[in-house]
């Protein structure tokens, strides 16, 4: 820097004292011969770059750029609008999901319950039933219990007399016969059931 | 002649001489590269603009940088008043860039190394930004010399530096951008004739000197078109948003 410095100060007294060194070994700079050309060329040039620049060019980079930020604000928007759709239909996915749940864990507690009571139904039925026959059984067992000994004593007194006769030949009275059978089965009993 | 460093700042006629009334305006080496650097502009810019695509090439993308860089230097620096100048200061940094930039070419001419170009351009600006300022404030524009809270003994000799400051602003302006396009060409000039003189036997060490210095100047030619339409930003503030 201090070198470049050392340099700009030769240059500037250079430039002041040109007068003395106004050989052609001068800055050409300072030679005025040109000057007017040099500033008419200038405003010719610039101006006419000034112009098309801020008339043809500088409008289209401006429009292109405020083209490409309207542009992409509105990609971003759609984006958004897009992504908040998406998350409205995800979540009445899982609404509908989660009803969906709660539909079938219903379904399926009203079919267990249907199933348990038509269980238990028949259950109670099949058991009435069992009862009624078991009851009818005990009941033609009572019948036969309570009858039993009549036709044993029956049989008895026939199958008695039969012998009889045919051992001694001869027809012994009824009556006497079922007395001492009656005796015998009523001894029996007494003898079975105890008092 | 050609040794001397000088000679590559000599403006020379091309073509007819042109006189309007005494006064010469023939087309010289200088508007060559005046119109030159201008077209290289209008041709970059059109081919940028050509196309409008969503995401642009790379033409485009020039174009667009360097309407974002400089749109986004006047509004940090100038703020949002200075919006109407803003293709004016464009157009200003693309001349001086490529004037600069074009200068870097071996033979070529640098316009912006002569301090009449310079100066005009800054006198412009200079005499703009204090119509500007007279017109958006009138005559309040002069608070511009008389700065807020300076103790009145030392406000006389205040005004008096800042008056001077204000009017040699044109010229520290132009002066600026002539003197660094100016150096670093005789520089480079230089350390060229020391190549030459030195031979091959002791000519590499200026002639990779010249290597670096190429790099420095095309640095010190963005910076300083950089530089200029900083400032004239700067003194546009000034104008658009009285500060003291």
């Amino acid at each position: 820097m201090l070198k470049r410095n050392i340099f700009y100060f030769i240059l500037f007294s250079f430039l002041f004292s040109r007068k003395a060194l106004s050989s052609e070994e001068g800055m050409p700079q300072l030679n005025p011969e040109f000057w007017a050309s040099q500033i008419f060329w200038l405003i010719l040039i610039f101006g006419s770059l000034y112009i098309m620049l801020s008339k043809l060019i500088l409008p289209k980079i401006s429009n292109n750029l405020e083209a490409r930020k309207s542009q992409i604000a509105e990609n971003i928007e759609v984006a958004e609008k897009q992504r908040n759709e998406s998350d409205q239909k995800l979540k009445d996915y899982e609404k509908i999901i989660n009803e969906a749940k709660i539909e079938a864990k219903n379904l399926f507690n009203q079919a267990r319950q249907k199933i348990l009571s038509d269980i238990n139904n028949k259950k109670e039925n099949l058991e009435k039933e069992i009862d009624q026959e078991i009851k009818k059984a005990e009941k033609e067992i009572l019948d036969l219990n309570k009858k039993s000994p009549e036709k044993i004593n029956k049989i008895a007194i026939e199958t008695s007399a039969d012998l009889i006769k045919q051992i001694i030949g001869a027809d012994v009275n009824n009556s006497n016969i079922s007395a001492i059978v009656e005796d015998i089965s009523k001894r029996k009993r007494e003898k079975r059931y105890g008092n | 002649m050609a040794t001397n460093p000088m000679h590559q700042f000599n403006v020379y006629r091309i073509g007819p001489e042109i006189k309007i009334s005494n006064i010469d305006i023939s087309f010289t080496n200088a508007s060559l590269f005046m119109a030159i650097s201008s077209l290289a502009i209008l041709i970059l810019l059109n081919l940028g603009t050509k196309k409008n695509s969503l995401i642009p090439n790379k033409i485009q993308l020039i174009a667009e940088l360097s309407y974002g860089f400089v749109s986004k230097m006047i509004s940090d620096t100038a703020g949002s008043k200075a919006k109407p100048y803003f293709s004016f200061i464009f157009s200003l940094f693309m001349f001086v860039l490529f004037c600069n930039m074009f200068g870097m070419i071996p033979y070529a001419f640098t316009v912006t190394s002569h301090i009449i170009v310079t100066f005009v351009l800054a006198a412009f600006i200079f005499i703009a930004v204090t119509i500007i300022g007279f017109i958006k404030h009138g005559f309040g524009y002069l608070k511009l010399f008389v700065p807020s809270g300076v103790p009145i003994i030392l406000l006389p000799l205040i005004v008096i530096i800042e008056i001077i400051s204000y009017l040699s602003r044109p010229i520290s302006l132009s002066v600026r951008l002539f003197a660094n396009m100016m150096a670093g060409h005789t520089m480079m000039k230089v350390f060229g004739g020391f190549v030459i003189s030195l031979g091959i036997v002791g000519g590499w060490l200026p002639l990779s000197f010249s290597v670096a210095l190429t790099g420095l100047e095309i640095l010190v030619a963005f910076l300083q078109a950089y530089v200029f339409a900083i400032l004239t930003c700067i003194y546009l503030n000034d104008a658009l948003n009285l500060h003291h």
